[in-house]
């Protein structure tokens, strides 16, 4: 176990390492000259190589990668090249709170029905219940969401002026309506389905059968042994529905006029912004490989019977 | 096709016949399942034959039915230029079915088929250095690289193009896009090749401890015939259903792109970008037509790709059910 733990950890860093040498290059050998975005049209050759020397954007490609890791490693990412003297850091922090406030909602919404739902249909196996409920979380979930996001704006808030268009309020906070359930409903089906998978699993095992015959009631046996054991694989699942709701984020953030950082992704791949860029790709990628490590590890400690080598 | 069936299996009555057409015929007895196809193959080729089907050309203009909701003459309405918008998703729908068809098929078919099978049957050194190439290209947040890639590479790869163009015989490859089908393409076959190369790797590593493949390679069959032969056929199943349902996710993911101005450039419509301009606030409150033609299209394709993926995987590994 301690092994398995260990090893994935020192695996870690050179995970990082391929995912930021991949990000750096493809931006340094990018054509679209920062410096060029940066100025506009007050562009002219001699303003752009002084302040091209002065980013250190002349030096060796290795040079600059290697100053920025080092400068990453130590919590300073560097300066926004769009929004000249802000550190990246402090622009992309408030930006993932808002984010992760946003996930958080979108995720509350896919396990408060994709559970239940799972557990419910999975005790109408074989009725109609359950390919219904299965086919109509498939027609939710297929839904691209920069139509759902429209519709929904054109039902709640031209039509029925329950919420308003645009914008961002924190959690408690009309706006966050419209985005939650367009974040939120696409994770349904597939926590749905697992936990059915889980739940059938549970059901056939002998120690339900244990607990039938020695005469426990259907909802203690529910509660107490079915619903407890179906729900440990789900977690392994969670890690990856989070990392479905990223995809959900670039697109919601960026209709909605949410300060989030799936927008300011988008933003920054437009204005070329590499240091935001590298921020937001490598610290992305730190949070889904933790997030798996972390599933896996907790995988391991509510279920005994597993073991890595 | 999948098992060579043996003799004992023809007294119960599926003589001759494998799985995989065992499989076709429970399918087909499937509403939802024939459903999925038959709304696939209307929407498939009135992308393909676009040419010969769509009314109006895509970039017609007609000054005297601006903004049109739908009608007869305008089946999803016109926009704000005059341009049909039926039209417009058919070639639309046309974008989208290249772009997918090509990364699916080089990207999870070729690429992930056969770096799974290497991967699996070869293990050890290779095995390694396949999966963790993979591990890296799955640690990137799948849509943020992609985006990347287009957004990058993007443009050298058109200059390529434009190279291309003033040094040989080829011309036109700009301005007829295909430097953007390149672009998008190599974008989604970057990222689909992973999660087909470990269900493909998974599947071997399990069929290749199987009796009938030890039987195989004990009476000296050739590595490529044991693949392709004995490992290849009994893996088809969980290839098919990931497949179709890999189809889905592509369709979105061709969707994102456009939607973000990083797929095909106008004038060529692309359901994206029809769908940013529909999506707009200013335009639902007064067009909102424009958002439902190429809205419902997307949704057809991705709903019935991932509906058949479902029904396959019902008919493909019964046990699961």
């Amino acid at each position: 176990m301690w092994n398995y733990i260990v090893r994935r950890l020192l695996w870690l860093p050179v995970l990082l390492f391929a995912v930021s040498l991949i990000t750096f290059g493809l931006g340094r050998f990018a054509p679209g000259d920062p410096v060029r975005v940066m100025l506009g049209n007050r562009y002219d050759p001699e303003r752009a190589a002084i302040i091209s020397k002065e980013l250190g954007l002349d030096r060796h490609f290795f040079v600059q990668y290697g100053d920025y890791m080092w400068g990453f490693v130590r919590g300073d990412f560097g300066e926004s090249l769009r929004y000249r003297g802000q550190p990246v850091r402090d622009l992309i922090l408030p930006k993932m709170w808002v984010s992760a406030r946003l996930a958080l909602a979108a995720m509350t919404i896919s396990i408060a029905l994709g559970l239940p739902l799972g557990f419910f249909i999975a005790h109408r196996q074989g009725r109609w219940q359950d390919p219904a409920a299965v086919a109509l979380s498939l027609v939710l979930m297929s839904i691209p969401i920069m139509v759902s996001v429209p519709a929904l704006l054109w039902l709640l808030c031209l039509k029925l002026h329950w919420v308003p268009c645009s914008g961002w309020g924190g959690l408690i906070d009309p706006r966050i309506v419209v985005p939650a359930i367009t974040m939120g409903v696409p994770g349904i089906a597939g926590l749905m389905r697992l936990m059915r998978a889980s739940t059938l699993d549970v059901m056939n095992q002998d120690f339900i059968r244990t607990a039938h015959a020695k005469g426990l009631g259907a909802v203690r046996i529910d509660t107490r042994h079915v619903f407890r054991n179906a729900i440990i694989p789900i977690i392994t699942i969670m890690a990856f529905a989070l990392a479905g709701l990223i995809g959900g984020a670039f697109i919601t953030e960026t209709i909605m006029g949410i300060p989030g950082i799936g927008r300011f992704a988008v933003e920054s791949i437009f204005n070329r912004d590499y240091p935001s860029i590298m921020a937001i790709t490598l610290v992305g990628a730190l949070a889904f490989v933790l997030a798996n490590l972390l599933a896996d590890l907790t995988y391991a400690f509510v279920d005994p019977r597993i073991r890595y080598q | 096709m999948a098992v060579q069936e043996l003799s004992l299996g023809a007294g119960r009555g599926y003589s001759g016949r494998g799985h995989l057409s065992r499989a076709w015929s429970r399918l087909i007895r499937k509403k939802i399942a024939v459903a999925c196809i038959l709304t696939l193959l209307v929407v498939y080729s009135g992308g393909i034959f676009a040419a010969g089907i769509a009314p109006y050309g895509y970039t017609d203009q007609d000054y005297t039915v601006i903004r049109k909701p739908p009608s007869l003459e305008h089946l999803a309405g016109t926009d704000r230029a005059g341009r049909d918008l039926f039209t417009r998703v058919l070639w639309g729908i046309q974008n989208t079915v290249i772009l997918t068809a090509v990364g699916m098929l080089t990207g999870g078919l070729v690429i992930g088929v056969t770096l799974g099978l290497v991967s699996g049957y070869s293990g050890k050194r290779v095995d390694d250095l396949i999966m963790r190439i993979g591990e890296v290209f799955s640690s990137f947040p799948d849509i943020l690289l992609i985006i990347i890639l287009v957004a990058t590479l993007g443009d050298r790869i058109r200059d390529g193009m434009r190279w291309l163009e003033d040094n040989t015989f080829l011309e036109g490859l700009v301005r007829t896009g295909v430097a953007d089908y390149v672009v998008v393409s190599l974008a989604l076959v970057s990222f689909g090749w992973i999660g087909m190369a470990r269900l493909v790797r998974g599947q071997i590593l399990y069929i290749k401890e199987t009796q009938h493949v030890e039987a195989a390679k004990a009476i000296g069959s050739s590595t490529p015939r044991i693949l392709f032969r004995h490992l290849l056929p009994n893996a088809m199943s969980p290839i098919i259903v990931t497949a179709t349902m890999g189809m889905g996710n592509m369709v979105g993911v061709e969707i994102v792109l456009s939607w973000l101005g990083l797929g095909i450039q106008p004038p060529r419509p692309s359901l994206g970008t029809m769908l940013f301009e529909g999506g707009n606030i200013s335009v639902l409150r007064t067009e909102p037509w424009m958002l439902l033609a190429p809205g419902i299209a997307a949704w057809l394709m991705i709903l019935s790709w991932n509906l058949l993926g479902d029904a396959l995987n019902d008919v493909l590994n019964p046990r699961t059910r």
